[in-house]
């Protein structure tokens, strides 16, 4: 095990999305799990959506380098019929 | 005799439209049918709305904007379903954000669950903050004027007074203050929610009022397809109607419209 600066980077991160709590594996030992990583394990690439990290919007052109941490809370929305 | 339709077409936030009918995309069966009704109302602003997607629940799920693409039709983003300004806020940026910087918008904020009665000072509250941020904002009211001169003042394209409740098909329940609204407005007035058939359509454009906003009315009917039509003629029949401008009412005129002369059998 390695000591130091890399000791918070589990593996596993949870993250809330679209308020359920779910697991989300690291994609590399020391990388991150990034906005467009998520978008891609939920199974939503090129959908639109537009996606909120801790009530904060991430633009869809920041999508691939925002890192996500554990305990974010994420919002990811589409449009729906409505009146 | 020429019709000047041409001369008519309806300025909202800088853009030219020639339907004044809009139409929700909710309720339908499917998008298939959503698609035909609002093909067959002519519309070219269509409100949608914005949820939670699913997250691997249902992976295929079709989307509206498949059906509905931006690219053929003004897409009206609503807040329905929010009942504080920071909510409807909230769900406009990501709207802007979900349609590449599309600005023009819908504003509801609601006051009650069961009557969707809209919240007036919530809706003050989003549009200033709306505005400020450089949205374009077309705002969903109650039918009191003082509300939407001070909703205009705030700097919305277009303010839109209910006819009756959300959903009801009431109908125009209070023609007076439509009139004392559409008098007073400098942008379009535009009656959204409560219409429930044709003849409320036509008697919502006879009064003046620039557009028809309307969802469960198509949605509703037996056949929606059907009654989008009917929406599209009333709509046109009722501003032509506005237009042409109507006879005064009398309670009797003393004119017959054929001629009074020339009967047969007179000495």
């Amino acid at each position: 095990m390695e000591s130091g600066k890399f000791n918070t980077h589990s593996s596993v991160i949870t993250l809330t999305v679209n308020g359920e709590a779910r697991q989300f594996s690291q994609p590399a030992p020391l990388a991150c799990l990034t906005c467009a990583g998520l978008i891609d394990a939920l199974g939503l690439t090129g959908k639109r959506v537009a996606l909120e990290r801790n009530g904060e919007i991430v633009p869809r052109g920041r999508h691939a380098e925002e890192a996500l941490v554990d305990g974010d809370k994420i919002e990811i929305v589409v449009a729906v019929g409505g009146g | 005799m020429t019709v000047h339709d041409n001369l008519d077409s309806l300025l909202i936030g800088g853009k030219a439209y020639h339907s004044r009918l809009m139409v929700g995309t909710g309720k339908y069966k499917d998008f298939a049918e959503t698609r035909a009704a609002v093909d067959a109302s002519g519309a070219q602003i269509i409100t949608v709305a914005i949820r939670r997607t699913n997250i691997g629940q249902n992976p295929n799920e079709p989307s509206l904007l498949d059906a509905l693409p931006p690219s053929q039709f003004t897409l009206l983003p609503n807040t329905a379903g929010c009942y504080s300004a920071d909510d409807a806020v909230r769900t406009l940026r990501l709207a802007r954000e979900l349609l590449d910087g599309h600005d023009l918008v819908k504003l509801e904020v609601l006051g009650d669950p069961k009557t969707l009665y809209p919240n007036v000072v919530e809706t003050i509250a989003a549009a200033k903050t709306l505005v400020k941020d450089g949205f374009k904002v077309m705002v969903y009211t109650s039918d009191d004027p003082i509300i939407a001169k001070q909703l205009e003042e705030i700097g919305c394209v277009a303010v839109m007074p209910l006819a009756s409740l959300i959903g009801s098909g009431m109908g125009i329940l209070n023609p007076w203050n439509l009139q004392i609204i559409i008098e007073n407005a400098k942008v379009p007035v535009v009656v959204d929610a409560g219409v429930g058939t044709a003849s409320d359509a036509a008697i919502a454009m006879e009064l003046g009022c620039d557009a028809v906003l309307m969802n469960t009315a198509i949605a509703a009917a037996r056949d929606p397809v059907l009654m989008a039509s009917a929406m599209k003629k009333a709509v046109e029949a009722g501003r032509d109607a506005w237009r042409a401008g109507r006879m005064p009412k009398k309670l009797y005129s003393a004119s017959p419209s054929s001629p009074t002369g020339g009967m047969i059998g007179k000495a």
